[in-house]
């Protein structure tokens, strides 16, 4: 079975409602551009988590017939609803990617609702059957594989041991990043430990700057992070002359010495699936996920410090991964406050709907959620 | 009639200088045809039943935080805590919600805005008693008071209040669909626009023909010569502080009540901060608040538009904003010099 | 002791280190301010001057290579927004206070809009003084990495505490700021004097940015300064408007900005929001130990009509 699945396409295609009844019908002929309509929360080139969106978007506005419209740093208030009901009004939108978490509830749900024949993908959002609407859905990519594969770089680097993650927020996305870059490391060699500090809100450089400098002055020598933009936190390492791996996008530029790798996303993947679905007069996926070898998600490229047998370990692993039987959360794992989390002989596959839901933080984190 | 003449001419001058600077920023740095960005500027905030609708929406949570700064303004102090106190005043509606589950849902909801009134203004009214016993600056403690506020939400949300349920956005429980406020009848806006407009009114009315108003201007005037007289002025700062502060709380709590149905982190939007600016542009008028707040609101409705039709960044309505309040603020300068006067008047 | 293991001992280092790190924006902002407030004027639009300051240096370093020169520029647009404030402020019945409001916003609009190009490309950073070579122990060495703008900072405090007090100049800006009737009588010109100490002022605030995207953190994006420019025109007030105090002062900031990451990375991970809220909850708690109702604050500028 593949690693992507889309329980969305099939359901559709065999009910009678099909395309016409989504107002999808005739696209083929018509001259009419497919308008797609994206929503930021923060600004577009961020180096991050939005920026990776907006170069996807980029890709989409030179494929033909295809018109993209964008707004930066929409919030998740009535004014995401009201960009929403703008693009579909004043711009003829009938596909929409509301980009941020908070969009998805009540936000997108209820425009979904008011608007029976646009079609609404989110990022990150947990789509269920039956119980959001149909012209709804969500998407996400599993970038914890190159976390871990980034846990792998940063073990085998590591000379102290320790290992750093500056986080925004306790919350599921944020703590399977942690714990399998942390099950990549503790891969390498089962002693080290990653000190977990959390800053709080997404975009707050100084705190980040002061979360990687409490960390080298800790001892730490490799550090990543999840915020929506890494460049603060790898220019700093960089400068105190240790190791980073980078998130969202590719940032070696930024740490041409001491970037190991990173776990990027690849979402034009993702949009131009959607997008050909369109075309054809489908209804895109409602619930699509996917990991390295879906495609959805890439490592960046090794950096100079990374050695041949860091490269070999990491590589064997990826290639695993890429045959899609390869699974970071099974067997017998535990907290860190030493709660079993996963039952012995359990092997949670990357679809498990449970890890969308991950509330701890495993053995080796040093750091809590609350 | 010159007077009258000259309120409505001197912001209209000052608005005009406004579109010139921006107009000009426009075709000069970002190359863009300024008389074509007004024009989808008044298409997006104006030019539709939908653009006005979506003015309005984004209006209503302005006009209750402007009451914040408005109110004890009258008493010439300078409160810019309205972000804390929508914040806290959405915390604590949402947790009067989940605390009433169950409850008719008129129970839940009038529970609800008062609970958002109590603790919004029992935090604005907190600024107004260091100043008035402690002698700390209430412009300040307010300010110091928002960043506490919304760390206070942060904690609350994401640690004893949080639902286990929100997964990647932390939020409280949700108050439960049947509980929530909905919109105005025949319109696609919540009924904080009403609340705003009945509050700005009851403002008005209080301040214009009560005693208590009266008094409110003559302590605004010189508090060593309202003391003489007798009045109690720390009655009045706290109550202009705490029905401010009262404002702002509902604001916040029809946040969530009409909108997020929980509280988040989404609370803390910047609802207080353009509240401080509709207050100041409208010279702390109730009455001029509401006009101010739809202008406003019209230009952030109209701040999608430019992004998407002329690829301008969001910081754009930003600056607009800000020259139109810097303009404003300079204009008032020029009441009684705009036109010639009649001696004696 | 082996490396990396200082425990406990590791907080107030971190703290120390953190006062060096994050309080030279405090510090110049709060300087800046300072002689403001003095000549009797206040100016909270700071924080949108910092912000064009940061974005202004960034880009000027980008396009010439030289950071020093984008110092230079942020402290010109910092004089520029000053004057514009001074010069606004001086029309009859302008309000200060809100206009600073207004120039803050729009400042910080002006900077989001043009620093677009910048965000991505990496300009050349302001350099640092090793003052830890004695050292063995690699967190004291890192504490000790300190800037040269920091440096500057410092002396400026000092020199303008002693011009203040010991210059016919800093005799006319004090007497502007407590009394314009006396200012008059001695023949100074109360505009000019506002106009030249807010203009000043504004290019403190403007070099506090530079340190921002030059420095630390050390690039230019829009989350850059998260009201530090606020925060230092309260600290302003907290230092009783002495440029010496308002040096401890951002420093103290400074270090409480540190408490949170460095008590997470020993371990104390619980309610990291509110150790993030202790510099607030700091200043207030000492603003209201120190203020009284009886007479207005002690150091206060008489003609300063916020804080009367």
């Amino acid at each position: 079975m593949s690693d992507t699945f889309s329980i969305g396409r099939r359901g559709l295609l065999v009910g009678a409602s099909g395309a016409a009844a989504l107002g999808l019908a005739g696209n083929a002929q018509a001259q009419k551009p497919l308008v797609v309509g994206f929503i930021y929360v923060g600004p577009r080139d961020d180096y991050g988590y939005n920026q990776a969106h907006a170069e996807a978007a980029a890709i989409l506005k030179k494929m033909p017939g295809v018109k993209v419209v964008e707004e930066e740093k929409v919030p998740e208030t009535v004014a995401v609803e009201k960009s929403m009901q703008s693009m579909i009004n004043l711009d003829g939108a009938t596909l929409l990617f509301p980009t941020s978490f908070g969009y998805f509830d009540p936000h997108m749900l209820k425009e979904a609702a008011r608007f029976p024949a646009v079609q609404f993908r989110h990022c990150g959002g947990l789509w269920q059957e039956g119980k959001n609407p149909k012209n709804t859905g969500s998407y996400f990519g599993y970038i914890d594989e190159c976390q871990y594969l980034n846990g792998i770089a940063a073990g085998s680097t590591t000379k102290s041991g320790k290992l750093g993650f500056v986080a925004a927020k306790p919350i599921p996305q944020v703590l399977r990043n942690i714990n399998a870059f942390t099950l990549g490391a503790r891969s390498v060699n089962p002693k080290i430990t990653t000190q977990v500090i959390f800053t709080g809100d997404w975009a707050m450089p100084v705190k980040e700057a002061e979360a990687t400098n409490s960390m080298i002055a800790q001892g730490i020598d490799v550090v990543t992070c999840h915020v929506d933009s890494p460049k603060v936190v790898i220019e700093t390492a960089e400068r105190a002359g240790i190791f980073t791996c980078g998130y969202h996008c590719n940032q070696s530029k930024l740490a041409p010495k001491g970037y190991l790798t990173g776990a990027e996303w690849n979402w034009e993947k993702v949009y131009v699936d959607f997008i050909e679905a369109m075309k054809k007069g489908q209804a895109p996926g409602n619930f699509v996920r996917g990991g390295l070898k879906a495609g959805f998600v890439r490592p960046s490229a090794y950096g100079p410090a990374v050695t041949a047998g860091a490269r070999t370990k990491a590589d064997a692993v990826k290639a695993e991964m890429l045959t899609g039987n390869f699974a970071i959360f099974k067997d017998g794992l535990k907290d860190n406050k030493g709660n079993m989390v996963v039952p012995a002989g359990t092997t949670y596959s990357q679809t498990e709907p449970k890890l969308e839901s991950m509330n701890y933080l495993i053995e080796g984190v040093v750091g809590s959620t609350s | 009639m010159g007077q009258a003449l000259e309120r409505i001419a001197v912001p209209m001058l000052a608005l005009l200088a406004s579109a010139f600077l921006f107009g000009l920023l426009l075709a000069v740095y970002a190359r863009v045809d300024p008389l074509e960005a007004f024009a989808l500027m008044y298409q997006g905030a104006f030019g539709s039943w939908f653009s006005w609708q979506n003015t309005l929406s984004r209006a209503a949570p302005l006009i209750l935080a402007a009451l914040c700064t408005a109110l004890p303004a009258r008493l010439g102090l300078v409160i810019i805590g309205n972000e804390g106190a929508v914040v806290l005043g959405g915390v604590a509606g949402a947790a009067m919600g989940v605390a009433l589950a169950g409850a008719p849902p008129l129970v839940v909801q009038l529970g609800m805005i008062v609970a958002g009134m109590a603790v919004g203004g029992l935090w604005v009214a907190l600024a107004g008693a260091l100043r008035q016993w402690r002698g700390v600056n209430e412009t300040i403690a307010s300010l110091l008071l928002t960043y506490i506020a919304i760390a206070l939400m942060n904690h609350l949300v994401e640690g004893p209040l949080r639902d286990p349920q929100s997964l990647n956005k932390p939020s409280t429980a949700s108050i439960g669909d049947a509980n929530m406020i909905g919109t105005i009848p025949g319109m696609d806006v919540h009924w904080g626009l009403v609340f705003g407009i009945i509050a700005c009114l009851l403002v008005y009315i209080f301040l214009s023909f009560t005693t208590w108003g009266f008094a409110m201007d003559v302590i605004g005037g010189n508090a060593k010569t309202a003391r003489m007289m007798g009045l109690n002025v720390g009655r009045y700062v706290l109550l202009a502080c705490g029905v401010g502060g009262a404002a702002a709380g509902i604001a916040g709590t029809v946040e969530v009540a009409a909108v997020l149905g929980r509280a988040n982190a989404s609370l803390a939007v910047g609802y207080g901060y353009a509240g401080i600016l509709v207050s100041f542009l409208a010279r702390h008028n109730p009455l001029a608040i509401i006009p101010v707040a739809i202008l406003l609101g019209g230009i952030a409705a109209s701040g999608g538009l430019l992004q998407r039709r002329l690829d301008l960044p969001d910081a754009a309505v930003v600056v607009l904003q800000g020259i139109i309040f810097v303009a404003i603020l300079a204009s008032e300068t020029l009441y009684g010099r705009l036109l010639p006067r009649k001696q004696g008047s | 002791m082996s490396d990396g293991e200082l425990g406990i001992w590791g907080v107030p280092l971190a703290m120390l280190a953190g006062a060096i790190r994050v309080s030279t924006p405090f510090l110049f902002v709060s300087i800046g301010e300072c002689l403001t407030e003095r000549s009797g004027r206040i100016n909270l639009g700071l924080e949108g001057t910092l912000v064009m300051g940061a974005m202004s240096a960034y880009g000027v370093a980008l396009g010439t290579d030289s950071p020093w020169l984008g110092v230079l520029v942020a402290a010109g647009v910092g004089l520029l927004l000053g004057a514009l404030h001074a010069a606004i402020c001086q029309l009859p019945r302008v309000n200060d206070i809100a206009t600073g409001i207004g120039l803050m916003l729009f400042a910080t609009g002006l900077a989001f809009f043009l620093g677009k190009p910048f965000i991505q490309p990496k300009a050349p950073n302001l350099g640092a003084i090793d003052l830890g070579w004695w050292s063995d122990i690699p967190q004291v060495r890192q504490a000790l990495q300190v800037n040269y703008l920091f440096i500057l900072g410092v002396v400026l405090a000092f020199a303008l505490a002693w011009a203040l007090r010991n210059t016919r100049w800093g005799l006319i800006v004090r007497l502007a700021g407590e009394s314009v009737d006396a200012a008059l009588a001695i023949g100074a010109s109360v505009g000019r004097v506002r106009l030249i100490a807010t203009s000043i002022g504004g290019a403190f605030a403007g070099v506090g940015g530079a340190f921002l995207s030059l420095y630390y953190p050390g690039s230019w994006n829009e989350g850059l300064s998260s009201g530090q420019g606020l925060m230092a025109v309260a600290l302003v007030i907290f230092a009783r408007w002495d440029p010496i105090r308002c040096l401890w002062a951002s420093l103290l900031f400074g270090a409480a900005g540190a408490i949170s990451p460095a008590l997470q990375s020993i371990g104390v991970t619980q309610g990291y929001y509110l150790f993030s809220a202790a510099p607030y909850v700091l200043t207030l708690a000492l603003m209201i130990a120190t203020c009284s109702p009886a007479r207005s604050l002690r150091g206060a500028p008489g003609e300063l009509g916020a804080v009367k």
